[in-house]
């Protein structure tokens, strides 16, 4: 497949707010589909029940919003009132189940919502321990991830078994790889993966079965390898904040337009979260109680515990990646993303890392300003940068 | 308005408590006592006694701030450094007050802390607040995580996961920071009296069932929840002062009289209300004077059980001290689930018999405001009773629109009356 061919795939799949493709797998598979909102769950559980994780991201700024708007006062993020908006007009009929991470207040509560709305349907809280240690907050995750087993074992009528976990932690670990093969080489040769492209890829993730989703990363890969991109004079630049809500697409080419590659980001975290081999001595789930544990993701909804001072990974991820600076782009209302904001500031400066900051939504139209904003920070890091 | 404020002796006596708080706080570093910075929800105030320490609650801060006329300024401050518009204001104002220099209430300059105590009970916001501030005070924080009532039950599994965390993250950190050991049989001294003052507390807020209510469970509600929900539970002062309310209400309620507002008593009830949501603070009195210049009373509210739910069976028990903590911070609440406060508002609704409800959204506090207009609805559809909505801010006076709010209210009461044929004029008394 050629390159074009597989980002107007992904797009298609970008635009499918209603969920046809998971739809067509439904039918093909016989199988179950259970949504899950950012930012972290573990999808392998749900993979290796027999059950298609979907991430569902809102509808961007493809969906009008009339029902979503009567559940959430103004000053609510955009997030939760397209996911209602989606979920109240039927087009979240074919899942057969909801997850809600604890990624904040508001997500929290739209699990209370769902349940309200939709009792019918399986939804769960996952809430993942914010106490580190393996003996306790260790043990409580365990007991959660069991409790989940147990809820889509029987949502799904398959209960799996340890080699089951180990082979779908399998399947993502090589999709993970894979993922990070394609930031590597962004990082390296940016005009090589534009931004949109690989923000393409990464939504496709969320939405297509694992190893269709690997295969098409192979092919990608495959294919840049093939082709030659031009090199432009564009400032390198890390992007921060937006792990939850997305921001639309036109805004990633905007950027672009605006003469910044994009080598990092905290798009779509899950895409790029670590899981360890399972050990031969421990099981299976024990690699996905440490997979959280022993995380060393700032996800903002993370207590960073002491030692651990926020902004230390962007500063690393920063100067790894080779960027010369930060865009920090957090999603309006976002609690999480703009409370740690200053926080990650002083750590740029201390590192004198320039950044510069801006809001958008899900459904942001008005690009004009953002690009004026992102287009002098990169002008400003290609004129004085070096100096 | 009236410039004299009518009070009771219980607020003249919690007035002195927090004032001499407030002057132990100002010694605690000559005291050599460590100080402690958590939050309402889920405190731990007896743990903290028992070590001798001294809690500060930014919250409580923040509200006083509020109360004073002071948080415009500091939450400009804040912003001025880079904090958002659309975040918590307490969190800005908590900020702004410390880049002023940290005075308190009272004048007087409050502690650096020893220990951020992160008791993180149904708010996002608790982390990301002592993330910033460990920022600035390079100090420790003691997490602990208490897990959401999703289903609406604490498992023995939640119980087990806080306790131990208490055990081996909590305790430690104190010890830790006030070189003392734990003395578990004070500890459970701590826990008893707690139990004493909660079930005082307790008839307090149940004297509204009787018509006339003798309190009004929200305005005067956060005055009698002060002493319980901050740095006094455990204490002896606490146990005297919920028997001393507890007989003043008694005393009213004998006598059949209504709830004492800063005008007076407040006679001929025409209207009784459940409020779901924190008020606002910066315009406290104001707001309280569009209800009692209708004659509504607040027979039950939700924000009095930020700091606990002892009216629904609640008690601290001194034979678990470390457990009975737990469950207490797992029964806070904003960690209640969303069908969890649909039901105990109805019930609310139901058991204070109350004409109506009202939702006070605040833009500040997502734990509390998300899915308030879906409750609305549900609590509407399940009591048959009409709800009001409005919307205002905890310490941010931005947001605080007295006459939207008047509006609002006065339309809402009119309805009320108009459904049960209420007489629009006030009776001669």
């Amino acid at each position: 497949m050629s390159i074009q061919a597989i980002v107007e795939r992904c797009e298609a799949l970008y635009e499918d707010v209603e969920l046809a493709a998971v739809r067509a797998w439904k039918e093909r598979t016989q199988g179950k589909a259970v949504g899950y909102l950012p930012a972290y769950v573990p999808r392998e559980i749900l993979h290796a029940c027999g059950v298609l994780p979907v991430g569902i991201l809102g509808g961007g700024d493809q969906v009008e919003i009339v029902r979503g708007d009567a559940c959430f006062q103004s000053y609510i993020c955009h997030l939760p009132r397209s996911v209602l908006e989606l979920a109240l007009s039927g087009k979240l009929d074919v899942l057969d189940g909801m997850l809600f991470p604890s990624t904040c207040d508001v997500i929290r509560n739209l699990s209370g919502i769902w349940k309200l709305r939709f009792p019918g349907k399986l939804a769960r809280y996952v809430d993942v321990p914010q106490n580190f240690d393996p003996a306790v907050g260790g043990v409580f995750y365990r007991r959660l991830l069991e409790d989940l087993i147990d809820d889509l074992a029987e949502l799904s009528g398959h209960r799996p078994s340890d080699d089951d976990l180990r082979a779908s932690i399998g399947a993502y670990q090589t999709n993970r790889a894979l993922v990070e093969e394609l930031y590597r080489l962004r990082a390296q040769a940016p005009w090589r993966v534009p931004t949109s492209e690989a923000y393409l890829l990464l939504r496709a993730g969320m939405l297509l079965p694992v190893e269709e989703h690997s295969a098409l990363l192979r092919d990608y890969l495959a294919e840049v390898e093939r082709e030659e991109r031009r090199e432009q004079d564009n400032a390198r630049i890390v992007l921060r904040g937006s792990f939850c809500e997305q921001p639309p697409l036109t805004l990633v080419r905007t950027l672009e337009r605006a003469g910044c590659y994009v080598v990092d980001d905290d798009f779509m975290p899950i895409l790029r979260w670590g899981v360890g081999r399972p050990s031969d001595a421990g099981d299976a789930l024990d690699a996905l109680v440490r997979a959280w544990l022993e995380s060393e993701s700032e996800l903002p909804s993370r207590f960073a515990a002491d030692g651990q001072p926020k902004g230390a990974r962007l500063v690393e991820k920063t100067r790894r990646s080779g960027a010369e600076g930060v865009l920090l782009a957090a999603p309006n209302f976002c609690d999480p993303a703009l409370l740690e904001r200053p926080m990650l500031q002083e750590a740029l400066a201390e590192a004198e890392i320039p950044c510069t900051a801006f809001l958008y939504a899900e459904n942001t139209g008005q690009l004009q300003p953002i690009r004026e904003q992102a287009g002098t920070f990169a002008d400003s890091l290609k004129l004085w940068g070096e100096a | 308005m009236k410039a004299s404020v009518v009070k009771e002796p219980s607020m003249v006596r919690q007035k002195e408590l927090i004032e001499g708080y407030f002057h132990r706080l100002a010694r605690a570093k000559e005291d050599g006592r460590a100080v402690v910075y958590t939050f309402v929800p889920g405190n731990l105030t007896e743990l903290l006694l028992a070590f001798d320490a001294l809690p500060v609650l930014p919250e409580i801060n923040a509200l006083q701030s509020g109360m004073r006329k002071l948080s415009g300024e500091y939450i400009a401050e804040a912003e001025r450094a880079g904090h958002s518009e659309d975040v918590c204001s307490y969190v800005k104002c908590d900020i702004g007050m410390m880049l002023k220099g940290n005075v308190g209430p009272t004048g007087e300059k409050l502690p650096e802390p020893d220990l951020l105590l992160l008791s993180c009970t149904g708010c996002f916001t608790f982390i990301k607040w002592f993330e910033l501030l460990r920022q600035r005070y390079r100090c420790p924080v003691a997490m602990l995580h208490v897990p959401y009532q999703e289903s609406g039950v604490v498992t023995p599994a939640m119980v087990a996961y806080v306790a131990k965390q208490l055990e081996t993250e909590v305790v430690p950190k104190l010890e830790r920071v006030t070189k003392k050991r734990l003395d578990v049989a004070r500890l459970q001294e701590l826990l008893a009296r707690s139990r004493t003052a909660e079930d005082d507390l307790v008839a307090v807020f149940e004297s509204a069932r009787r018509r006339p209510s003798p309190i009004d469970a929200y305005f005067s509600g956060v005055y009698y929840i002060g002493p319980l929900f901050t740095a006094f539970r455990g204490t002896q002062e606490a146990v005297d002062f919920y028997r001393l309310l507890r007989a003043e209400v008694e005393a009213r309620a004998a006598l059949g009289q209504g709830p004492v507002t800063p005008e007076g008593a407040l006679e001929d009830e025409r209207f009784r209300l459940v409020v779901e949501g924190p008020p606002n603070w910066t315009h406290f009195r104001e707001f309280w004077k569009m209800f009692y210049d209708e004659r509504a009373v607040v027979v039950a509210s939700t924000y009095t059980k930020v700091g606990g739910l002892y009216d629904r069976g609640f008690r601290h028990d001194p034979s678990r001290p470390l457990e009975t903590l737990a469950e207490y911070c797992l029964g806070c609440y904003t960690n209640l689930s969303l069908p969890a406060r649909v039901e105990l508002i109805s019930d609310y609704v139901r058991d204070y018999q109350a004409d109506g409800f009202l939702i006070n959204s605040v833009k500040s506090c997502d734990s509390f405001s998300a899915g308030q207009l879906v409750m609305l609805r549900e609590i509407e559809e399940r009591t048959s009773r009409a709800g009001a909505f409005i919307e205002t801010d905890l310490v941010d006076p931005r947001y605080f629109s007295a006459s939207n709010v008047k509006t609002r209210l006065e339309s809402y009461f009119q309805m009320l009356a108009q459904e049960r044929r209420v007489p629009e004029t006030v009776p001669a008394s």
